[in-house]
């Protein structure tokens, strides 16, 4: 099950995030900062999986977005990765370009598409 | 009052923002902007505000006022009003607010409205944030939705059947009739989610699993897989050349709930998943994530050996793919699999070590794992030698389950006891600090086990910390056996390295830094000082230094060392006669069971611990030790040390606690005769699953005893005690049928004085064969502190010629050397 999906730039602004699952405001807010760490510390050829407390982050970055999605054991990590891409591309389809700048002011829209 | 700002300048405003401060500066002028306009009703802008408080809402502040608001939207007309609406009734609301309740009718409208996207929206709040009473009352309309024919309202009714079922799981049979159909259609979306309601459905409860199966959903799924794989290129659903691979993943999943412990399921995916597996394309990721899945199924149902054979040569392959992911995912399928393929996964044994050498921290603890599960008899020196190459370099975050687990190993898999000791010396030495705690006292165990390798053990323990005395575990274990046996150590007598030369004062030097230094904790201060106390008895000329020591610590401020150095005193001053006794050799520990972490636990079979029972040596003299090999992995509790009996020796020092010399004896200026001490730790009649106890000397020829002998049932009572523990006594029994029908579900029951204990072994069967053609055995341990005279009173119940029987009887005829 997915557990949540967020989209955060490097400066740990969060862009877009929906949450599958009740979390506490300010609890999302310390998540969103510690996940988005995790996934900084990484380098390029390290896996995209990473164990957090008890669900897995599958994460991808595209140029200065990353986009990280909660995952429990009963999903497969590799068609998470595969949906994270496809959700991209959609969106790219639908807003033909897809920039930082441009998803934040169509947010509403992306946001519609994640429900 | 102005127009409301628009979303968009409202981000852009957002974002010119520097600080934190300054944001939240922003954000509350403009919640307090919001806030007006609502009071002020205003049915135009609503929508726009209610967006923005969304948008605020999800960068982390509190935006509860706004929920009413979400309400009046979505009682509007206008379609954009009730999206919105709906949107952040999906964020803000939830079953914990009570206002949610007010919605239920709007949805309910809503759900029946003329326009499909209004009905798909109301479908999608509900499945995405509806309570138990609201799925309750609308799971009726939901129901009629799932049977329409327009597919986009058909998939989203899937969905929220789904969380219907998982919020209220008794209206999943409502459900059922519309599932019949749902596999017929051609779209994917529709399929997608019927495939993810069925899951559920089959998770949630087994009737409906076993109802699946008769229905034959397995055909239909194959044939639809199939129809994935065959079918040419479709532009709507190619991802990287592969026709649907989400929904393809779905399906094998739902194969798997399905195949799982059904032999004919298994048998009707058997070809599909050969088929799937070999025609996946793997250049890309998408090929590999429908392959992972594929080997997950064939796992997990009962394929054939083939298939088998076939999923772990693809895991093979992933775990020399390049790309990291790959490589993750194929070790946790291994880790998966270890149990029931052990063989299998033992071919890719070397690519796994080198997987150990990866620098990704993810890959490192698979592989960390998986190089557990694959230790054994064969391998483990080789094994050993890697993964003690990791320790040294690896995180510290990984070195406590490390070291935990190559120690659980090496005590599973030891070739020699040696090289047993030489991995436990270089895990402490490297990774000394994050060694957990309780392997220490197990440590001490071991070590005290292998009596020829005292002087060995020693001397290697020596030479570590005469340069370095900062790892705790390393200088506790160390300090212990120097103060046990510190002898050996300088009359230099080590047969396996070459002795080195150590005088009494060298070695107290040593001690005594360890209690000066900062580094050491109160701890190991502990064992520092009772070691040097030890040694009292141990050495000859360095008696003096060691009072000096003892007295110093008198007055130390810790209370702890304070006490045990005051007792210590007073073991010089006032029972000096006592102290050569009371210092004596430890005997050999039991072990009764061992902690690791539950990953390394391989087997299915629990291995029994051999109970060992030890005569304490006379002061100088080496105990005798028994074989102790058998460790039950499975079990929890630490080890419980036996504690011998003899009146004038002392309870063992596990873990450091305070040896309490004083309490447990009892001072009347009688040593030797003073009763055993009153043991409050666990009974040392240790429960367990254990074979005869063996005795080293087993007192001579106390006859054995007819105890009950009536309606052909005889019970025969043979005796062992030992001539130094002379409470425990040992009572076979030995049941005989001597009529022409078998006894069945025996059960020996017994009762003793309250001055006794008594503990009553497992039997060996429940059946006693006619003609006296077989006997069952059984052992009780009765603990007789008092040597009074032996009464039991036993109770016998047995199915006899049908019949069940009952008996109570008195045994009254123990002969005289079996107590006194």
């Amino acid at each position: 099950m997915i557990k949540f999906f967020l989209m955060v730039n490097k400066q740990g602004q969060t862009r877009l995030s929906r949450y599958y699952e009740h979390v506490e405001i300010n609890k999302r807010t310390i998540l969103e900062a510690e996940v988005i760490k995790n996934c900084l510390s990484r380098s390029k050829d390290q896996c995209s999986f990473i164990e957090y407390k008890d669900f897995r982050l599958v994460y991808r970055q595209y140029a200065a977005l990353f986009v990280v999605v909660g995952i429990n054991e009963t999903e497969n990590e590799m068609a998470v990765y595969e949906l994270i891409h496809n959700f991209v591309e959609v969106l790219d389809k639908y807003f033909s370009r897809v920039v930082s700048q441009t998803l934040n002011l169509l947010w509403k829209i992306s946001f519609k598409a994640l429900v | 009052m102005p127009a409301p700002i628009r979303l968009r300048e409202l981000i852009r405003t957002i974002r010119t923002a520097r600080t934190q401060a300054e944001e939240r500066e922003m954000i509350q002028k403009e919640c307090a902007a919001i806030r007006s306009s609502f009071r002020e009703e205003d049915n135009t802008y609503r929508c726009r505000n209610v967006a923005k408080l969304l948008y605020m809402h999800m960068l982390g502040y509190p935006a509860h006022f706004g929920q009413l608001e979400c309400l009046k939207l979505i009682a509007s007309q206008k379609f954009t009003d009730k999206r919105i609406g709906y949107l952040g009734a999906m964020l803000l609301l939830d079953e914990r607010q009570d206002v949610h309740l007010l919605m239920t009718n709007c949805i309910k409208n809503d759900l029946n409205h003329s326009t499909q996207y209004v009905q798909g929206l109301a479908l999608c709040t509900l499945g995405c944030m509806g309570s138990s009473e609201m799925c309750r009352d609308l799971a009726g309309e939901v129901e009629k939705l799932l049977k329409t024919s327009n597919s986009y309202l058909r998939k989203k009714a899937a969905l929220c059947a789904v969380h219907v079922i998982r919020k209220v799981p008794e209206l999943m049979e409502m459900f059922l009739p519309a599932t019949k159909n749902l596999l017929n259609e051609k779209n994917h979306g529709v399929l997608h989610t019927s495939v993810v309601l069925l899951t559920e459905m089959c998770e949630r409860s087994p009737d409906m699993l076993a109802h699946f199966r008769k229905v034959s959903l397995v055909p239909q799924l194959v044939r639809i897989l199939k129809n994935l794989i065959m079918s040419g290129y479709s532009p709507e659903h190619d991802v990287s050349g592969i026709s649907d691979p989400f929904l393809q993943v779905r399906i094998l999943r739902l194969l798997r709930i399905l195949g799982r412990n059904d032999d004919d399921s298994s048998e009707a995916m058997n070809d599909i998943l050969a088929q799937v597996a070999t025609n996946t394309e793997t250049s890309k990721n998408v090929g590999n994530a429908i392959l992972y899945e594929t080997v997950l199924t064939i796992m997990d149902i009962k394929s054939e050996s083939g298939l088998r054979v076939l999923a772990i040569n693809i895991l093979g392959r992933f775990l020399l793919n390049n790309d990291k992911n790959i490589r993750y995912v194929a070790l946790t399928s291994l880790l998966k699999t270890v149990q029931t393929d052990h063989n299998a996964v033992q071919r890719h044994r070397s690519t796994i070590v080198d997987c150990l050498k990866d620098l990704d921290v993810s890959i490192k603890r698979r592989a960390m794992e998986l190089s557990f599960a694959l230790v054994n008899g064969n391998n483990v020196r080789g094994m050993m030698k890697e993964l003690l190459y990791f320790l040294d370099s690896c995180e510290p975050e990984f070195k406590a389950d490390c070291a935990s687990g190559i120690f659980l190993a090496a005590e599973k898999y030891a070739p020699s006891k040696r090289w047993h000791i030489d991995t436990i010396m270089r895990v402490l030495t490297t990774a000394g600090s994050y060694v957990r705690d309780d392997a220490v006292p197990n440590l001490i165990q071991l070590i005290t086990n292998s009596v020829e390798m005292h002087a060995y053990t020693v001397q290697r323990l020596y030479k570590a910390i005469l340069g370095d005395y900062s790892q705790q575990p390393l200088v506790q274990v160390a300090s212990w056996c120097i103060g046990e046996y510190g002898d050996l150590l300088v009359s230099g007598q080590c047969e396996e390295e070459e002795p080195i030369q150590v005088t009494e004062d060298e070695v107290l030097d040593i001690l005594e830094s360890v209690l000066i230094s900062n580094m050491s904790a109160s701890v190991t201060r502990g064992y520092a000082l009772t070691a040097i106390m030890k040694l009292s008895t141990r050495f000859t000329c360095t008696v003096n230094r060691i009072k000096k020591v003892v007295s110093i610590y008198g007055s130390s401020i810790d209370v702890e060392l304070q006490q045990r150095a005051v007792e210590y005193n007073a073991l010089f001053k006032k029972y000096d006669h006592m102290r050569p006794a009371l210092l004596e050799r430890m005997p050999v520990m039991e072990k009764v069971t061992t902690n690791g972490p539950t990953e390394i636990v391989q087997t299915n079979g629990e291995t029994e611990p051999a109970v060992l029972e030890t005569k304490p040596p006379p002061p100088g003299l080496q105990p005798a030790t028994q074989a102790n090999d058998l460790l039950d992995l499975l079990g929890g509790s630490d080890i419980t040390p036996v504690i011998p009996t003899a009146p004038t020796s002392k309870p063992p020092s596990a873990g450091g606690e305070l040896l309490d010399l004083l309490g447990d004896l009892n001072l009347t200026g009688s040593p030797v005769s003073a009763p055993a001490p009153q043991i409050a730790q666990p009974p040392f009649l240790l429960d367990g699953l254990s074979p005869q106890p063996l005795f080293n000397d087993i007192a001579a020829g106390i006859p054995s005893i007819t105890a009950y002998n009536k309606n052909g049932l005889k019970i025969d009572f043979t005796f062992e005690r030992s001539n130094t523990n002379p409470s425990i006594t040992v009572i076979t029994i030995q049941a005989s049928n001597s009529t022409e029908l078998d006894m069945t579900d025996f059960v020996f029951q017994a009762a003793v004085p309250k001055t006794f204990q008594l503990q009553l072994l497992s039997p060996s069967s429940s059946v006693i064969p006619a003609f006296n053609s077989g006997t069952i055995t059984q052992v009780i341990k009765v603990l007789n502190p008092q040597k009074q005279q032996l009464r039991m009173r036993i109770k016998l119940t047995y199915n006899h010629k049908g019949s069940a029987m009952q008996d109570l009887a008195e045994v009254n005829n123990f002969p005289p050397q079996s107590w006194q």
